[in-house]
């Protein structure tokens, strides 16, 4: 029993993660219907960028509160990430928003390569240690532990999705978003400007990014240069679970694909009779996505996907 | 008069067909003497690139398929050989039957892969494809307990080289008078492969095939409407593609006589996907071209640390290192303004004109 609730609530908190980071893919989608490659990368560097500030803090001013340090990584980190995301759009997608399908594709790999490259030139190939400035207190709850960066994490990511659907939902810009991302067309006939309205998408998304990426290094106290390819790839199938372009089905997606990897990784071991361990946690998102795309290529609360040439 | 100018046509067609073979019989020798030893092993190298390239193109060039995983089924294809050619399992099968073996377990997968994900939109597939190369090389780098099948991140050792009788490909050996090492002749071997592989693509090219193909690629919806079965022919691209990916397994397997996870990452797809966006998709010298240049440019770049020695006297950005982001910049740049690559084909160049307009 202590187990399953231990996993539960790993679950749970890394299944937050990789719905924030899955929403960023979601929204892009939705509008543009373009998988932005370099969404995982974007997290990478808000991660980076984040441990930096922090590490510089904790050298010039040492002893200041952990909360406040890691705040003023953040308030660097989330301007950071959008100006990337915005750059990103207006160099490598805009330009190819007529072109075929292929191209931009492409772009996005080209552009998720260089990020990772010009992180590995800045940060190096070595993985890069969360300094220990956040309370470290650890509560235990019928036998399983959580901590407190764990319930941070959770309720952080909580707030920020609540905070998002108010604003798809009841603002100005959320209202040009749903409209662009039905029909482009249409939108700008209405007089929304569509190009405003996808970049204000990609900074959204970034701004997300940027927060995931300081939880994910907070989480596993670390960081490195190639750490957004396997976010960015089990975002996207958590994404894809729960039905691509669909803001609630991202988060039940990150959430579902959490808890699959948690409980997966805890009981695989015993349910191969040890032949697979939990080294193959990663392998799970993965299949995941294959059984989606087999079984409900529309994900769990998304429309049906229609073939398009 | 038109049936002599023919002929003439035929005979100048012949010399250059023979001056081409020569040139090529000839080239290990002239790399040999001209640049060094090192320089035929990159040509060896080269040739087992413009393979791989030639097989994704097939997949992304002609079929308009983007395939991020193809370096699994070019691991598939080595550990098929290193499985059933290596002391690792004691069996040392002999490679006219261990080729065709990988060959065609790369092509299972490549159906098994694709059957799933082809009836969906095309960003799925390469987002699945990406994820299948990460999963082959997870289970590569794992798969040594409890049972050893891969010999984990160790990988497997002492492969056999390609054997004829008692022919050693990978020795030395006086021919007509002359000394063949076994890089010269390993390049041969390879030119004999690689031959092959552009003879198949320029008849799948020419063929109902190969144009059907292109009407999907161009527009799916239209090719369906006039009657071409769209997924059995892009499950016939992606498994034809994976096909040639584990015979340039098996052949990389046997010439290196050494193979682990760590040869069959990411980078290596993103660069086979350089290769032929860079030369021009679905145009097979394009493709050569692109193959070519990015197998000697690691050797070119290489240079680059000694400029950066000479300027300032320290070694800023391994050259290394800076080959994956020339790669990266050179795929955006590539797309944004020659999106039909540097040595592009007439159809591909109007496609990409078409749509901009």
């Amino acid at each position: 029993m202590d187990i399953f609730l231990q996993q539960l609530i790993n679950g749970l908190v890394l299944g937050s993660v990789y719905a924030l980071v899955a929403l960023g893919y979601t929204m892009v989608y939705g509008i543009l219907e373009l998988i932005n490659f370099a969404h995982g990368e974007i997290t990478m560097m808000g991660a980076m960028v984040a441990l930096s500030v922090i590490g510089a803090l904790a050298l010039a001013a040492p002893g200041q509160p952990g909360v406040l340090v890691l705040a003023a990584g953040l308030v660097v980190a989330i301007p950071v990430c959008v100006a990337l995301g915005l750059l990103i759009e207006r160099v490598a997608y805009r330009p190819l928003r007529h072109a075929p399908r292929l191209a931009p594709l492409i772009t996005a790999i080209g552009v998720s390569i260089i990020l990772q490259n010009v992180a590995m030139l800045i940060w190096g190939k070595q993985y890069i240690p969360f300094p220990a400035i956040l309370p470290q207190g650890r509560h235990t709850l019928y036998g399983a532990s959580i901590t407190d960066v764990q319930i941070a994490i959770l309720l952080l990511a909580t707030g920020i999705m609540l905070l998002l659907i108010l604003m798809v939902q009841k603002t100005r810009l959320g209202r040009a978003m749903r409209a662009t991302a039905q029909s482009r067309q249409v939108a700008s006939l209405m007089g929304v400007d569509v190009n405003r309205v996808i970049a204000a998408t990609f900074a959204i998304g970034s701004a997300l990014a940027a927060v995931a990426g300081v939880m994910v290094s907070a989480y596993y106290g670390l960081a490195h240069y190639y750490m957004g390819f396997l976010l960015g790839l089990k975002a996207f199938s958590a994404a894809v679970l729960g039905g691509i372009g669909n803001l609630g089905g991202a988060m039940l997606g990150g959430l579902l694909l959490g808890l699959i990897e948690s409980f997966g990784a805890g009981y695989i071991g015993d349910l191969t009779g040890g032949f697979l361990g939990s080294n193959y946690q990663d392998v799970f998102a993965f299949f995941v996505l294959i059984a989606v795309l087999v079984f409900r290529p529309s994900g769990l609360l998304g429309a049906r996907v229609v073939e398009r040439a | 008069m038109s049936s002599a100018l023919s002929l003439n046509k035929t005979r100048s067609r012949w010399l250059t067909f023979g001056l081409l073979a020569l040139g090529l019989a000839l080239l290990p020798f002239l790399v040999d003497a001209g640049l060094g030893r090192s320089w035929v092993r990159l040509l060896d190298l080269a040739l087992l690139y413009v393979m791989l390239a030639l097989g994704l193109n097939i997949v992304v060039g002609y079929a308009g398929l983007l395939d991020l995983g193809y370096v699994a089924f070019y691991a598939l294809g080595a550990y098929v050989y290193a499985w059933l050619s290596s002391p690792h399992f004691g069996l040392h099968l002999p490679f006219w039957a261990v080729l065709p073996l990988g060959a065609a377990l790369a092509a299972l997968f490549g159906v098994l892969l694709g059957a799933p994900t082809l009836r969906l939109r095309g960003d799925y597939l390469a987002i699945v494809t990406l994820g299948f190369g990460e999963i082959i090389r997870i289970f590569l780098n794992n798969l040594n307990a409890p049972v050893n099948i891969t010999n984990g991140p160790q990988g497997i050792n002492l492969i056999d080289p390609v054997r004829l009788g008692s022919f050693d490909l990978s020795q030395s050996h006086a021919l007509f008078g002359y000394i063949f090492t076994g890089i010269h002749l390993t390049y041969y071997l390879f030119l004999l492969f690689t031959l092959m592989v552009i003879f198949i693509s320029m008849r799948l090219e020419d063929s109902r095939i190969g144009r059907a193909w292109v009407a999907i690629r161009e527009d799916e919806i239209a090719a369906a409407a006039t009657g071409i079965n769209t997924r059995n022919l892009k499950l016939l691209a992606f498994a034809m593609g994976a096909t040639f990916g584990g015979l340039a397994g098996g052949l990389f397997a046997s010439f290196q006589g050494f193979i682990s996870p760590e040869s069959f990452n990411l980078m290596e797809s993103i660069m086979i996907l350089c290769m032929i966006v860079l030369g021009g998709m679905g145009h097979i010298p394009g493709v050569i071209f692109g193959a070519v240049v990015l197998t000697l440019l690691p050797e070119a770049l290489r240079y680059t640390g000694d400029w950066q020695r000479n300027l300032f006297g320290h070694v800023y950005i391994d050259p290394a290192d800076l080959r994956m982001l020339l790669f990266g910049v050179a795929l955006v740049a590539v797309m944004l303004y020659r999106p039909a690559g540097l040595l592009p084909s007439t159809r591909r160049r109007r496609e990409f004109a078409d749509a901009q307009g």
